[in-house]
């Protein structure tokens, strides 16, 4: 029942018509505020930055708009920085979603068993999520800081000759990665953990009836079940790499994401096309292409699922 | 075949009130944790900490002691002086205090207007209810980041360039407030409750005030921590639309990080100072932050 149908005349209060109108009005005041919000500073530039993605605009006069219909998209694809960024996007996107996912289911299996000191354990893990990505960045650039730090350090106590975490390639990615890694494991842990102790306890009865090991359970009752939460953190991780940025920023504190742009994302190359470089138009077209990516990559993800879960159903 | 059922879910919908999750977690699974577990935990949390841990040790520490092998593992005498130094250089007086006035009208700012549309949303009956939603629903998703460049164009528009209200109106829009407080209220706030202040002749806004807002108080309070958290750490958009001189802490972060200041433990001593507040408010509401996180997850 809603409020509308129990506005049904009463003798004790007999509603004017200022009041019926008024009822029928005040679903809309209570929304306005936020939608107001929403359509100048969520909709409204989601929708333009496609618009302004066909204009030259320059970050001094973002005022003046000159149309260039297709060209910021020609350039971008004429950019070798423009592929490498995207390369970079994918590699460090698996190399930091892949280990944290499954470390974080890791960590809730164990979780979900009865332990002492619980809260305090789900509390610890989920404190590396409180820092921000610029202080928890400072921090890991320099742990992995070439000469003094404490990582090539450690690495040189088991006899790893020191890695130039900056230059190298691979290097410099699994260090980015790291520090994603090392900010979401414990947050998806605990969502993973919420999904887990909403499987129902006589399902595991059940399975212990049929003899089946602890691994066989988690694996036919705990990851099935977890299913729909599974498919939510690689939907929500997937965005989330693809839109890296500060991580890469301030690794070393350079637009261009190292010297030769090898741990470049493509939020970088957006922020240095507009920031660095002062074309916006340019920015924007970069960042339809994000946009376009991430509804690819959920599409992807969606077909896939429901592909698996009908196999699984059929069999 | 009828094997169009969607995912194998051959239990029931597990209801789930909030407050339900904490018992069943207790008298949940008899499994006890071996001491395998709690290794496995212990190192976790090792690494959760460390980097703070390493932060302090920096931060107290000089340049030439952050510039040897091995390296200093203990705190050291300087984190004062470290402190004064990067007040100085990177005004981080100034930036924890915009920190705080942005954070906390964007927390203020958006537990009211979300708890307004939630209501709306999980009690009122009005035309165009569904497509709302499905609109607000629909954004969820979409990172803000991509619309980085029309509103960049719009604060320059307005002239609000390197002014605080640049970076808190933009962050009071939260599509998933809204939605986090509709679920909220769809479980928790009786019809009947509204339905019989209606027929005591209660206001609308009456009926909000002392009977919606008293019981959806929980859900404010989890997504008014998550929302602060969130505002103060939110990076891009902050970057871009203020400068070192009118910073939020996290401007003042990129600045320091950014070849500005050389100085390692003058930065650890910015990075400590940035990262003081949030983890005093994680350490005093941890518990509540973790529900909000898990009641999130599962209802969104």
């Amino acid at each position: 029942m809603t409020l509308t149908a129990s506005a049904r005349p009463n003798p004790a209060s007999r509603p004017s018509s200022i009041r019926r109108v008024w009822r029928q009005l005040s679903p809309y005041a209570y929304i306005a505020p936020f939608f107001s919000l929403f359509a100048a500073f969520g909709l409204f530039p989601l929708i333009y930055t496609a618009y302004v993605s066909l204009y030259r605009v320059e970050l001094q006069t973002p005022g003046d708009m000159e149309w260039r219909g297709l060209d910021n998209y020609t350039a971008l694809l004429a950019d070798e920085f423009f592929w490498t960024s995207l390369r970079n996007t994918f590699t460090i996107g698996v190399l930091s979603t892949v280990p944290q996912l499954v470390m974080a289911l890791g960590l809730a299996h164990v979780l979900n068993y009865k332990l002492r000191g619980r809260t305090f354990f789900r509390t610890a893990i989920l404190l590396p999520y409180a820092t921000s990505v610029a202080a928890a960045t400072l921090v890991f650039a320099q742990l992995f800081g070439r000469d003094f730090g404490l990582i090539n350090y450690g690495l040189g106590l088991v006899g790893i000759s020191p890695v130039d975490w900056q230059t190298g390639t691979v290097a410099s990615q699994i260090a980015v990665s790291t520090i994603v890694i090392w900010r979401w494991t414990g947050y998806n842990a605990l969502i993973y953990l919420a999904g887990m102790q909403s499987i129902p306890h006589e399902l595991y009865e059940a399975a212990e009836m049929d003899g089946a090991s602890r691994w066989r359970q988690f694996v036919h009752v705990t990851l099935p079940g977890l299913r729909p939460t599974i498919v939510f953190t690689v939907i929500v991780s997937t965005i989330g790499a693809t839109q890296l940025f500060g991580e890469p920023l301030l690794f070393e504190g350079s637009v261009s994401g190292g010297i030769s742009h090898q741990y470049q994302t493509l939020g970088l190359y957006m922020y240095e096309q507009g920031w660095g470089f002062f074309h916006l138009g340019r920015a924007a077209a970069i960042a339809w292409v994000m946009f376009l990516l991430i509804l690819a990559l959920v599409g992807a993800n969606a077909l896939i699922t429901r592909r698996h879960s009908r196999k699984e159903a059929g069999r | 075949m009828t094997a169009l059922t969607d995912p194998p879910v051959t239990h029931p919908a597990p209801e789930r009130p909030a407050a339900r999750g904490r018992r069943r977690s207790q008298a949940g699974r008899t499994m006890r944790g071996g001491k395998l577990a709690y290794a496995v935990l212990i190192v976790a949390v090792l690494v959760s900490a460390f980097p703070f841990y390493w932060t302090i040790v920096a931060a107290s520490r000089s340049n030439a002691d952050m510039a040897q092998v091995p390296p200093a593992l203990l705190p050291g005498p300087n984190l004062m002086q470290n402190f004064e130094a990067v007040m100085e250089e990177a005004d981080i007086g100034t930036a924890l205090l915009n920190s705080l006035i942005v954070s906390g009208s964007i927390t203020l700012g958006t537990v009211l207007c979300c708890t307004l549309a939630g209501f709306a949303f999980a009690k009122l009956r009005f035309r165009g209810r569904g497509a709302l939603l499905a609109v607000t629903v629909g954004t969820m998703m979409i990172p803000p980041q991509l619309g980085v460049i029309p509103l960049f164009m719009l604060i320059a528009e307005l002239q609000w360039v390197n002014q605080l209200q640049a970076v808190i109106l933009p962050g009071l829009v939260s599509a998933f407030g809204v939605f986090f407080m509709r679920q909220f209220l769809v479980q928790s706030l009786p019809d009947e409750l509204i339905e019989a202040a209606r027929v005591d002749g209660a206001s609308s806004a009456r009926i909000f005030w002392s009977i919606v807002v008293p019981i959806a108080r929980p859900g404010m309070a989890a997504l008014g921590l998550l929302t602060f958290m969130a505002a103060w750490n939110d990076f891009f958009w902050p970057i871009v639309a203020l400068t070192s001189s009118e910073p939020t802490v996290q401007v003042a972060l990129r600045q320091l990080g950014g070849g500005y200041v050389n100085d390692q433990s003058v930065i650890m001593a910015g990075t400590l100072l940035s990262t003081l507040p949030v983890l005093l408010v994680f350490g005093l509401l941890g518990r509540q932050i973790v529900g909000g996180i898990t009641q999130g997850a599962v209802k969104g």
